[in-house]
This record gives structure tokens, C-alpha cells and sequence, in this order.
């Protein structure tokens, strides 16, 4: 390196095209290129797609929801499907499906962060921002699925005129503390990576209203090597514990189960069965987020192929993870000689009722997961978006299988009974749908929607030591 | 509003530039001065001299204190206030209280960083003298500018500006303190 004075000695020294890796960013602009670029989004008119994928999940979010949600409240859990012995029903199914999608959004921006992967601050803001919007959908489904939700307190450790206190013994006790910990630290490492972006846009805005609003957001950030030093290690430490919960979150629901003596859910494997089924739909509901956004928002250079075609071989790599476990689940119900769990897994794929489940779980999951072995099917975004979509579907389904397919046939013939939703499980997860997408299109809109600090870090032009960044000869 | 002089303040186009700028601000002896960047430099930590930030610590005694806190708790609730017999479990027990406390732990000492990292840099904070400047708004784009403070004691106000020129500093304006 320290020989390059120029960009005409870099190119003599480059390497072959195949050994060459991809830039972060493509085309080689500037720093002032690439703030207009990543904050034109946010300031210019909004655009007509947004408007007509803003209305329906604004409708579901302000109408849909909360309908079904006050009507469930306000009349009980018998107005959904679950009745004796399926006592867990979507509701944990919805639950289970959206604390998953959220856990690929850490995966995402605090792993890979951790292991130093340059690309993912063109994907990390969007996959932090699914996080923090699904578990919100995630936390609410608990809160109401105990019954008598003006009760929920009961389960905060506040001491009250019965004298009695929460029983901490109970994995669903930690689910409590475990899901509110992670929407608080997401949302936190969220809003701090976003406080030198919004200083970005508070420098850039052109109006008062604006200017006042990104104001007090950025708090009064100036950028000064101080500020950065601090802020550095607290965006480092972060990460770190946000590693930790895509480890404690899903282990701790995977406990909810198999703490219970159902054939089908005693398993040992299950908290890490949960942690990787999580992270694997996470990965399919990110594919779907970039594959449209890139085209939608015109960041076709910012997030390019190659970081399209990272995240769909992380899919892989998650979805194989998933495979395995699925055939050690197999294989250990069978080995263990116990005449329940074996017929359990039988029934998942040839009993009488929700055997097209099972079959779906193993098609799309194991199936149609396959297909990311293909550099064709990688680089091709309509299909990858596809994909997301079936793996979503799919990830829902196995949770269906897991959660009602144990509890509809267990021990006793007593304790068999079908399972079917009402029209208000159905109205609750479009309701939670709606205002999933409600926000996160809101997100896109208005919020800094790329980590624009962290990409100018990553590139060329903002590398003291590289010519680019006005390195000498001699390294700076 | 009186006319105090904050500092001086002077553009570099490039990361490398503002590097080699501010290790001579450096070596000419000043003390209040800082870089202000739209990103993070690497290098610059060590020309300003900064040792490990102090967030971390915040971070861990935030954590600690809340993983403590909780195993209290847990004590407190379950054994000696209201003492609860679960599956014939002891009352309390160290390996009982892991998880909760483990959680709170995360929590604690995910809010000390962020509590941690704007305590330090004494954010938030609704003005700044150098956010008065038009041309302090290219600190957020493309633009690094070192400011020299006027409370160096090195500071005179011919000599530091014709540093900064020296230096290959571009627009060096005065930027007024506002009271």
C-alpha cells in the first residue's frame, strides 16, 4: 500500500476480475454523491407506489387491528379457534412467526458488524427496522393471549395490595422479561444508529419544520472526534449484547415448549431449534424487504447484487441449518422407542388432519431452499423475492405444525380435537400484517432508511490509508 | 448577543488530508481543538490521543447493577416475601435466577451504553456554536473541518489562522461564541 500514489498505480496493481472483490458501493462517487443520493428519498415528494402500498396496510392497521383486537379483549379468547385440547392456537403461532423475523434483523446489523463485514451497512438500518417493527407485532400476541389482558401487570414484578409476586421459575415468566428486553434494545440500537443520520438531515433540510424535528432528534450531534470515539464503542458494546439476544430470545420461547411433557414439543433441541428456525424466516423476510426496496427506492447502486447475493447465501446456510434439525427431530423421535413421540411425527405427515402442513414445511423449508445453491437463482431478484415470500410461508407453517400438530393428538383419545381458526385470528394476524408493513413503509419514507455514516466509513473515499481518501505516498 | 470569538474553524476535503492537519495542530501544541467528521476516521482516535472511551465501563456497571438487582429480586419475591413452592424446588437457588437476570443484565447494560455514550459527550444539547455556521453543515456530508478552540492558550488569532492555512486548511472562518 504504501507505494500507490495514485489511481492509475492502483489499477497497474489490481488484481484479475474474478479475485477482485466487489465494492461496497458501485460506480466509485464521492462522499457528497452519496449523502444526496442516500438522503434523496427521504426529502423528495412521496412517490405514487408508496401511497398505493401505504393505504391497504394503513387500513388493516387502523381499522382491521384494532377491530379484532378490542372485540378479543373486550369479549374473550373464546372468540378465537382455540378450544380444548389446541389451547395454543395462531395466536402463539403469529407470535412465534414474528419474534422470528425479527431475530435476522440482529443477525444482520450486530453479528455481522462484529465480524467486520463491510457490506452490511448498506442493509443493516432496513434489517434493524424489521427487528425492532416485528417484535412490537410479536409482543402484543402474549399480552392478549393470556385472557384477561387488564391483568397483564401481574406479570411485572410490582408489588400490589394481593402481597403475592410473579413465579420467576417459569420460562413463560422469562418470556416477559425476555421479549420487552429485546424490543427496548433493538429499538435503542435502532434510534443510536440513527443519530448521526439524522444530524445528516437536519444539516440538509431545507424547511424550518424539518429542520426542527431532525434537531432535536440528532440531539445537538456535531461529529467531533470526541462524539465519535464514545459513540464507536457504544455502537460496539451494543452489538454485542444484541448478539446475545438473537441467542436468549427465541432459546427462552423454544423453552416455553419444551419444558411442557407433549410428545412433539418435550425435545431438548428445541431453543436452538427455534433460534435458527428464527433466524432462517428473518432471512426470507429480508430478501423480500430488499429485493422491492432496491428497486423502489432507486438503490440499485447502494445496495448492490453482490450484497443481494450474500444475504440469499446466508439464507442458505440458515435454511441447511434448519434441514438437519429437522432430520434430528425425525430420527430422535424414532430412536427413543417412546410409542407417543412416534406417532406425533407420523401423524405430522400422514394423519388425518393438517398432513399438507407438514408436507408444506418440508417443500418449502427444505425444497424450495435448495434452489439458493444456483448463482442463476441468486442473481435473479423476482425469484429471490419469490423465495422470501415461500419461506415466510413456510416458517409459519412449521410453527402451525409444531404448535398445534403436538396439541391436537396427545396422550389420551380424551384430548383429541381439531383445530380451526375463526375469522378473528385471521383479522388479528392481517391486522398485525398491516401494521408491520404501515410502519415500516413510514420508516422508508421519512427515516434515513441507510446507514449513511457507516457507508461513507466503508468505502474507498473514506479510508485515510487508501488514495481515494487522500492517502499520500507513505500510507497517509 | 455578544460577539465572543468560539474558535477558528477550517475545511480539508479528504479523511487522509485531515489526518495529516490535525497531527500538526497536534505537534504545534494545542489542546482545545477537535475534527469533526461525517464518519469515523481510523487513525484519528490516536493523533487526538483518546485512550479506551469510558463507555464501556458505564456499560458494565449498568449491566452488573441490574444483574445483581434482579438476582435480589428474585431472592426477595420468591423465598423471603412471599416464599413459593414450585415442583419441590428450593425456595431459591442460584441457577433459578440465571435467566431473568441475564436478560436485565442485557437491558442494563444496553441502556448504560447508549445512557453512557451521550452523558460523555454531553449530548443532548439544543445549540452549538459551531452548528450556527453555514459551512459547518458540509461536516455532515463531505467536508472534515478542524476547529481550534479560543480558549487554547496557544490561541492568537493571526497565528492560528495562518497555521491552519499552513496546514492546507480551506475557508477558515471565525466562528462567534453565542450567549
Amino acid at each position: 500500500m504504501s507505494e500507490i500514489a495514485n489511481i492509475e498505480e492502483l489499477k497497474k496493481l489490481a488484481l484479475p476480475a474474478e479475485l477482485r472483490r466487489a465494492p461496497v458501493i458501485e460506480g466509485n462517487r464521492g462522499l457528497g454523491w452519496l449523502t444526496d443520493k442516500l438522503s434523496a428519498f427521504a426529502e423528495a415528494k412521496v412517490p405514487l407506489w408508496w401511497w398505493i402500498l401505504f393505504v391497504p396496510a394503513a387500513f388493516s392497521a387502523a381499522v382491521i387491528f384494532p377491530t379484532c383486537l378490542f372485540y378479543q379483549v373486550f369479549t374473550g379468547v373464546g372468540v378465537w379457534g382455540n378450544n380444548h385440547p389446541d389451547m395454543w392456537g395462531w395466536d402463539i403461532v403469529n407470535f412465534i412467526w414474528w419474534v422470528g423475523v425479527a431475530h435476522a434483523g440482529t443477525l444482520i446489523s450486530a453479528m455481522l458488524f462484529l465480524t467486520r463485514q463491510h457490506w452490511r451497512t448498506t442493509i443493516g438500518r432496513m434489517a434493524e427496522a424489521m427487528t425492532v417493527f416485528s417484535v412490537a407485532m410479536a409482543g402484543l400476541y402474549p399480552a392478549i393471549h393470556v385472557g384477561r389482558a387488564w391483568f397483564d401487570w401481574f406479570m411485572f414484578p410490582i408489588p400490589n395490595s394481593n402481597g403475592n409476586w410473579p413465579q420467576f421459575k417459569s420460562p413463560l415468566m422469562w418470556d416477559v422479561f425476555a421479549v420487552n428486553t429485546y424490543l427496548m434494545v433493538s429499538s435503542l440500537f435502532w434510534f443510536m444508529g440513527m443519530i448521526p443520520d439524522f444530524a445528516v438531515l437536519r444539516d440538509r433540510s431545507t424547511t424550518r419544520i424539518r429542520r426542527a424535528i431532525f434537531s432535536i432528534l440528532a440531539m445537538g450531534w456535531t461529529g467531533s472526534a470526541w462524539q465519535w470515539h464514545n459513540y464507536e464503542k457504544a455502537y460496539v458494546v451494543l452489538c454485542g449484547l444484541c448478539t446475545l439476544l438473537v441467542f436468549t430470545v427465541s432459546s427462552i420461547v423454544g423453552l416455553d415448549f419444551c419444558t411442557a411433557q407433549i410428545a412433539g414439543w418435550h425435545a431438548t433441541i428445541f431453543p436452538l431449534y427455534f433460534v435458527i428456525g428464527a433466524v432462517f424466516c428473518g432471512f426470507g423476510m429480508m430478501l423480500v424487504l430488499l429485493t422491492s426496496l432496491r428497486k423502489l427506492c432507486g438503490l440499485e447502486a447502494i445496495i448492490t447484487r453482490s450484497h443481494i447475493d450474500k444475504v440469499a447465501k446466508l439464507t442458505l446456510l440458515s435454511g441447511l441449518c434448519i434441514d438437519y434439525i429437522y432430520l434430528m427431530e425425525i430420527f430422535i423421535a424414532w430412536y427413543s422407542g417412546d410409542p407417543y413421540e412416534r406417532w406425533v411425527f407420523g401423524h405430522r405427515f400422514f394423519g388425518q388432519s393438517y398432513w399438507y402442513f407438514g408436507w408444506m414445511m418440508i417443500g418449502v423449508n427444505v425444497c424450495v431452499t435448495q434452489l439458493l445453491w444456483f448463482k442463476k437463482v441468486r442473481s435473479n431478484l423476482l425469484l429471490l423475492f419469490i423465495i422470501g415470500v415461500l419461506i415466510n410461508i413456510g416458517m409459519w407453517t412449521e410453527r402451525f405444525v409444531i404448535v398445534v400438530g403436538s396439541l391436537y393428538q396427545d396422550f389420551l383419545p380424551a384430548n383429541w380435537g381439531k383445530y380451526h381458526p375463526t375469522i378473528w385470528d385471521i383479522g388479528l394476524y392481517v391486522g398485525t400484517l398491516g401494521a408491520f408493513f404501515m410502519l415500516y413503509l413510514l420508516f422508508v419514507k421519512f427515516l434515513p432508511v441507510i446507514a449513511i455514516s457507516e457507508v461513507k466509513g466503508a468505502m474507498p473515499q473514506g479510508d485515510p490509508h487508501h488514495p481515494l481518501g487522500g492517502a499520500q505516498k507513505g500510507g497517509h | 448577543m455578544s460577539q465572543a470569538v468560539y474558535g477558528l474553524m477550517a475545511e480539508f476535503d479528504s479523511p487522509g488530508a485531515v489526518l495529516r492537519a490535525a497531527e500538526k495542530v497536534r505537534n504545534a501544541g494545542y489542546r482545545r481543538w477537535d475534527v469533526f467528521t461525517p464518519f469515523p476516521i481510523h487513525g484519528l482516535d490516536k493523533v487526538m490521543g483518546y485512550r479506551n472511551s469510558l463507555v464501556g465501563w458505564v456499560s458494565l456497571a449498568m449491566g452488573a447493577g441490574a444483574f445483581f438487582s434482579v438476582v435480589f429480586l428474585l431472592w426477595y419475591a420468591n423465598d423471603f416475601d412471599y416464599p413459593l413452592v414450585v415442583g419441590g424446588k428450593p425456595m431459591f437457588s442460584p441457577p433459578m435466577t440465571f435467566v431473568p437476570s441475564y436478560i436485565l443484565m442485557i437491558l442494563g447494560a444496553a441502556v448504560g451504553a447508549l445512557l453512557g455514550m451521550l452523558g460523555i459527550n454531553q449530548l443532548p444539547r439544543l445549540h452549538h456554536p459551531l452548528l450556527g455556521k453555514k459551512r459547518f453543515e458540509l461536516a455532515t456530508r463531505d467536508r472534515f473541518i478542524i476547529v481550534i478552540g479560543a480558549n487554547d492558550k496557544k490561541f492568537r488569532d493571526e497565528e492560528t489562522r495562518r497555521l491552519l492555512e499552513e496546514i492546507g486548511g480551506a475557508n477558515i472562518e471565525t466562528v462567534e461564541d453565542v450567549e
